[in-house]
Order: structure tokens, then sequence, then C-alpha cells
């Protein structure tokens, strides 16, 4: 019942999709360009049909309807309420139903917020969006209806992972998925307002909303997939470079990025062509990301369905889109008069412009140029940590050091006395000695002792602009919150530190000052296995004892362990210790690992996203 | 002129990528650990299905090859290569052993029951430690065991079609 009902919500949504393509168009051919009440009718039915297809789903997720094949395949009765409710986008045909939730959602709220602008821009906009709708709802009803019907009707549904019960987990996709959906907002608003070409500031004013929304849930969405793969994963570390991890974070550049030249394109009113191909690319590559995991092209932890026909729809849709783009690109806009003198806040924007897109194409080489290798030579091979590393890590001193600059420096043009010549001059001596060293040694340390204190310089620098009247609040806190997270970041890295041992009950081991007991271990009896409970107890100089109890968990039949580490954190480290069993005479092998500052990555991004929310609040 | 180019530069990218992406779709992407073919099946032993007795793999079979299909009642795509593997038992060089993996007892007899039995031997792995030591991903999946040298000469992740049956049975002939 809940499946018929469904899946017609779903084909009565595709027909008011159809009907709203036309409606916005017909105005605009015909040159009369007005909006009619039925537009906004279609619009707001289409909504309505997928949020009661949406619901429908839910409750065959709450109420385990086992005759629905997605719930079968994702659910279980013995879930608690909350996965299942987080079932419903945890797997491949919720999540475009999700999809297409927000993408709906966004349209009326644009229709209903746009009214002041002029009516040919609105019309258009909706007719991209209503297009990428229209290609939504096909996909979900071609290739992946969540509510096919599964006859004999089980008893019981296959879903009960517990790597995928986490609470990060759950909330991860439609956080990161609203993030992506609002960039197709952007991009059909860019190609609207290319054609009738009103890139304007009021323009730039207008989008920066909707762009500032898509790069706050991106912002977040990122966060807490690495959020997940530290905490449930277990394998001490935040960010792998894993293709999927990348596709999330090229959005973020090209909409970091955005935001800067919307800023330009505000003040100034210039750099126009130069956000309508950020818009347009944003778009593109949250969509090809989609493509990607969703096709099973990418090897990796996040790869649900191997269908090439879903695949194949959305490399075919999105071609169409991004030539069409092109296409509008290059047909309607106009060749801009720069006007732009090198010594002003502008500059230093398309400066750090470039830095963004640097780091977007490392990323994007990395991710993609293992398909292509497999693809044009027959040769696998993925691209690692170190790769990324190389050639970010450099980069990032004059980045810090541009966004410094930047905020200094007025808009069109400033003196170059103005700024703090002494500051200056004090930061590149120490930075010119510093290269120096590290010529004459090899170590390496000391190159990362000059990208440290370019963060502490940016850090400072940011705490000081607190102080001053002229620098908005939404910058104060993003730019402090970024140099926060690039410091967490840099720390966590070099002074993470960890110990690989063998120990037995009763032993202790002394390392950097601490030591770590092995108290007593427990025996424990489950189900299906049988559980090893360490107690462990590292004992710091001048802190609190700290407990720790990691478990081993060992199959009946035949004998598989696997091991859950114990994780504790406080604000300035977090401290780790996993064990494993290692042979029948009671010695173990235990690791100790010690991350430094690890919950301010995470708070950090917090606030980077907080900054974002005051840009929006406060005009 | 200039905007020429870069037009025509920017389509060609494109459909570079494109192309590129949709020749990848084309590529077999399931991953096979190379580990697994070559184990030695050493240990394998379980409940019999129907007699609760202790099948070991060592003293049931005298074919040549051993086929391991793991599969589970509530696992439609089993269903769909149920009728390849009751072809495949035609092969008289192969004894096929079902693992029944993490199934409730009747609902896999009434499975067999409804579809037919292809297994010589049906063993229970209710906690599924069974197909997790075989080196298994999920179900359905096939392994072929060559009872000789005990080694593991072919997986297969994935329902069995037409084209897998086939080379399966090129496998045992060679």
């Amino acid at each position: 019942m809940l499946n018929q009902l469904g899946y017609y919500s779903l084909i009565f949504g595709l027909l008011f999709s159809v009907l709203a393509i036309l409606q916005s168009i017909r105005p605009v051919v015909n040159k009369s360009n007005l909006i009619s009440k039925n537009i906004y009718f279609s619009i707001f039915l289409q909504f309505l049909f997928v949020i009661l297809s949406f619901t429908f789903l839910t409750s065959s997720f709450v109420t385990s309807d086992f005759s629905n094949l997605t719930v079968f395949n994702n659910s279980h009765t013995e879930k608690p309420l909350f996965y299942k409710i987080s079932g419903v986008w945890g797997n491949h045909e919720g999540s475009l139903l999700l999809w297409l939730l927000v993408l709906t959602l966004f349209i009326l709220i644009f229709v209903i917020t746009s009214k002041k602008f002029d009516n040919k821009y609105r019309l258009l906009t909706i007719f991209f969006q209503e297009i990428i709708i229209f290609g939504f709802f096909l996909f979900i009803i071609l290739t992946s209806n969540p509510f096919t019907y599964l006859y004999p009707v089980p008893s019981q549904g296959l879903g009960l992972n517990p790597i995928l019960q986490d609470p990060a987990l759950a909330i991860h996709p439609p956080i990161l998925y609203i993030g992506y959906v609002g960039t197709s907002l952007v991009f059909s608003s860019a190609l609207a307002s290319t054609i009738n070409k009103n890139i304007n500031s009021g323009w730039a004013k207008h989008i920066k909303k909707w762009v500032l929304t898509s790069w706050i849930f991106l912002t977040i969405g990122i966060m807490l997939g690495s959020i997940w793969a530290y905490y449930e994963l277990g394998w001490g570390g935040f960010w792998f470079w894993d293709p999927v991890e990348n596709v999330s974070l090229m959005p973020w550049f090209c909409l970091t990025a955005l935001i800067h030249t919307l800023l330009v394109l505000e003040k100034r009113n210039q750099l126009k062509n130069w956000s309508i191909i950020l818009a347009i690319s944003t778009f593109s590559l949250s969509m090809s990301g989609t493509f990607l995991v969703r096709s099973g092209i990418l090897n990796s932890i996040h790869t649900f369905a191997n269908d090439p026909a879903r695949g194949l729809f959305i490399l075919v849709f999105l071609f169409l889109l991004v030539v069409s783009a092109i296409l509008i690109f290059f047909l309607y806009s106009k060749d801009e008069n720069k006007n732009i003198n090198w010594f002003s806040k502008d500059a230093l924007i398309i400066i750090n412009n470039w830095f963004m897109m640097y780091f977007l194409s490392v990323v994007f080489i990395g991710t993609v140029y293992p398909i292509f290798l497999e693809v044009l030579a027959n040769e696998k091979i993925s691209v690692g940590p170190p790769f990324y590393q190389k050639l970010i890590i450099p980069f990032l001193i004059p980045f810090l050091l541009t966004m410094i600059l930047s905020t200094r420096l007025r808009w069109v043009k400033d003196n170059i006395y103005k700024i703090n010549i002494k500051q200056i001059s004090i930061f590149t001596l120490m930075s010119l000695l510093t290269i120096y060293f590290l010529n004459i040694s090899d170590k390496n340390y000391l190159f990362a002792s000059i990208l440290i204190s370019s963060s502490f310089f940016l850090f400072f620098n940011s705490l000081n602009d607190f102080l001053k009247k002229n620098i908005k609040l939404s910058q104060k806190i993003s730019h402090l919150a970024f140099s926060c997270l690039i410091l967490s970041i840099l720390l966590n890295g070099i002074f993470s530190s960890e110990i690989n041992t063998n120990m037995k009950e009763g032993d202790q081991i002394n390392f950097e000052k601490k030591i770590i007991k092995f108290k007593t271990i427990n025996f424990e009896k489950e189900n299906n296995y049988k559980l090893l409970r360490g107690n462990f107890e590292l004992v710091r100089p001048g802190k609190n004892i700290l407990s720790f109890y990691p478990e081993i968990r060992v199959y009946d039949q035949p004998k598989i362990s696997t091991s859950e580490a114990d994780i504790k954190t406080d604000l300035f480290s977090d401290n780790f210790i996993v064990f494993s069993l290692l042979n029948d005479e009671g010695v173990f092998n235990v690791r100790y690992q010690n991350k430094p500052f690890m919950i301010w990555i995470w708070i950090s991004s917090i606030v980077l996203a907080i900054g974002g929310f005051f840009a929006i609040v406060r005009k | 002129m200039k905007r020429k180019i870069i037009f025509i530069l920017c389509i060609f990218l494109t459909i570079f990528v494109f192309l590129s992406f949709f020749m990848g779709l084309d590529k077999d992407n399931v991953y096979k650990p190379i580990k697994i073919i070559d184990n030695k099946i050493l240990n394998f032993k379980g409940d019999d299905l129907y007699s609760n007795k202790i099948l070991d793999l060592n003293n049931i079979v005298d074919t040549k090859f051993i086929l391991i299909n793991i599969w589970a009642s509530w696992c439609s795509p089993c269903r769909s290569e149920h009728k390849y593997i009751l072809q495949l038992k035609k092969n008289q060089q192969l004894s096929i052993i079902g693992l029944n993996y993490k199934d409730k007892v009747q609902n896999a007899k009434n499975f067999i029951l409804e579809l037919g039995n292809p297994y010589d031997f049906i063993i229970k792995d209710k906690s599924g430690t069974i197909s997790i030591e075989l080196g298994a991903y999920g179900v359905p999946e096939t392994f072929i065991v060559n009872t000789e040298t005990k080694k593991v000469i072919y997986k297969y992740i994935g329902p069995i079609d037409k084209e897998i049956k086939s080379e399966i049975e090129k496998i045992i002939r060679s």
C-alpha cells in the first residue's frame, strides 16, 4: 500500500516538474516574461508530492514493512528507531529521494524569496533548476525506485551493520546533500543571469546567501564524515584522502573561492565571468562526485551500488548539463575590462583564488588520475597521502600570508606604506632565515616550523582583527577559525606520538614521561563471541590518571579476533589505546597513541561554519 | 579568436573527462583479493542442514573439484543464480556444497523445497563465521576448490549468470 502511494506520488511530482518547465520557458520565449500564479502552484505541488513520497518511505522504514525492497535491504526490526529513520537515506534509493526533496524545497524557497528580481531572470532560474529536478525524477523512477515491491514478504531485514550505526554517520549524508543541492541553485541562477545579463552587485548579494548556505552545510557535512572515520573506524586519523572524501572537498574549495569572488563582485563589480565559471564548476564537481560515488567507479568504503545503468544515466545527464552550461557561458558572456590594481584587497582575493584552484586541481588530479590511467593504460594505481601532502603543504605558506595581507588592505587601491611594514619585514626575515636553515640542514621539521609560524601569524592577526571596527564579524570569526583549523591540523600531524609494544597483564611501560599500566584483563561471554576487556591506566605527570577499557572480541568458530579501541578526549589531546592478541601465553600487542588538539579540529570547523552563518544573517 | 580557442579547449576537455568516465563504467570494479586465490582450505567443517551431523570437507567428497556456494533464503540474487547451480550439478567432476549463510533453518529448507536442491551437502553457517574464514565478502559468493591441492582456484562475488556458469565449466574441464 505504502509502496504504491509512494511511487505514484513520485509520478505526480514528475508531471508537475514537466509542467513547471513549460510554464517557465513559455513566457521567456514569447518575450512576455510574465510569471503566472500557475507556476507557483506547480512548484508547490511538486514539492508536496515529493514530501509525501518521502513520508511514505519513512513510514515503511519505521513500521519495518519488508515488502519494500529498500526497507528489506537496509533495515531490521531490532534497530533503534533513530537508525530506522536514518536508514531512509543511508542507502542509494532513499538518499536520492532525499536529494530530490531538498532540490524541490530549495526551488520553492527561491521562488518565494526572489520576488524583487526581474522576471526573466527568475523564470530562467526556475527553468534550469526544473530541468535538473526533472532529471532526478527520471533517474529515481527509471533506475533507482525506492518503492520496489518484494514478494514473498520476508520476515526480517538485512540491515543490521553495527559500523553504520553511528550518530555522526546518520546525519552526515543529509547535511552533505543540502550542501551539494544548494550548489545546483547557484548553478541555475548563474546561467540565468548570464543570459539575462544581470551579473552585478545586486545579484552577488542575492546569490551569496545560497552560496553561503551550501558552504555551511558542506563544511559541517565533511566534518561529520571525518568524525565518523576517526571515532568509529578507529584508524587513528581523521582524513585519509579517500577518493570519496576528496570528492566532497573539491566543491568546498570551489565554494570558498566563490564566496570571496562574490565579495569582489559585490563591492567592485568585477570578476563577473570568473564568478560564473566558479558557480558552474562547483555544481559540476558536486554532480561528478555523485557520479563517482554512485556508479561504483571508485573503489572505496563508500561505494554503494555497482549498477552501470545508474552510472550511465548520471554521466549522460551531467554531460548534457555541463556542455550546455559551457555553451551558454560562451554565447552570452561578455569580455570584461579588468580594472584591478595589484596592490589592493581585490588583487589579493584573486591570488587566494588561484591558490584555491591549485589545491582543487591537486585533489582533482589525485582523484581522477587513477581512473584515467586504468582506462587508458589498463594500469591500477592508487594515489596516497604523500602525493597530496607534498603538493599542498608547501603552498599553504604563501596562501596563509596572502590571507593575512588581504584583510589588511583596502578595496580598489591601497598605499603600500599603509600596512604595517614592520610586521611584514620581520616575518619575511624570519621566513628567509628559516629557509636558509632548511637548505643547510636536511631535517624536515624546519619546514614545518615555517608553516607553523605562518599559521600562528595568521592566528594572532585574526585575533587582532577582532579589535577593528571596519571588518565584518563573519570574516573575523571564519578567518580565526580557519587559522585554528590549520594550526590544529599541523600540530596534530607533527606532535602525534605513538608506541607499539608487547605487554602482559600487570606490566607497565614508560613512554615520553608517561606510564602505561596494563592492570587487568577480564573474560566475558557474549552471544557468538568471547570478550576480552583490558583495563589500562595512563599516568601522566601533573594530570589525572586515565582509565581505558579497550576490547578484543574473539569469535568462537573459527577463531577470529577484532579489536575495539578506547579513546579519551580532552581539550588538549586525545589518548587512544587499542590492543590485540599476540599468542596464547597472555602476551598482547598494545598500541597507544597521543593525538594533540584533536578536538580543536572539530571545534574550529564548527566555528568556521558559524562564521558563514553570521555572513548570511548580518547584511 | 582567443575566446573560440578557449571554448574549443573546454569542450574538448569535458568530452575527454566524460569519455574516460564512460569507459571506466565498463571496467570490472569488483574487488577481488588475490590472496584468497591459492589459499589452502584445510579446516572446513560445519553442521549439516538436515542431519545436524558435523561434516568435514576432507572426507565427504571424492571429486576433483568442489564448488562452495554461499547462499541464504533471504538473499534475492541467490534466487536468480539458483537455476545455474542446478545446471552445474550435471558435471560429474564437481561436488557442490552449499553454505547457508545467517539463515533460519526452516526458511532455508523451504527455499530448497521450492527451487530444487543442487547441493550435495548443505552446511549451516548461522553466525557467518565459516564464510568469513573462507574470505567471503557477502552473499551470494562462489568458490571453486581443487581437492588434490586443497587450493581455492576460482572465486566469484555476486550471483552466477550464464557467462560465469560457462567460465566455471571451462575451469573444471581444463
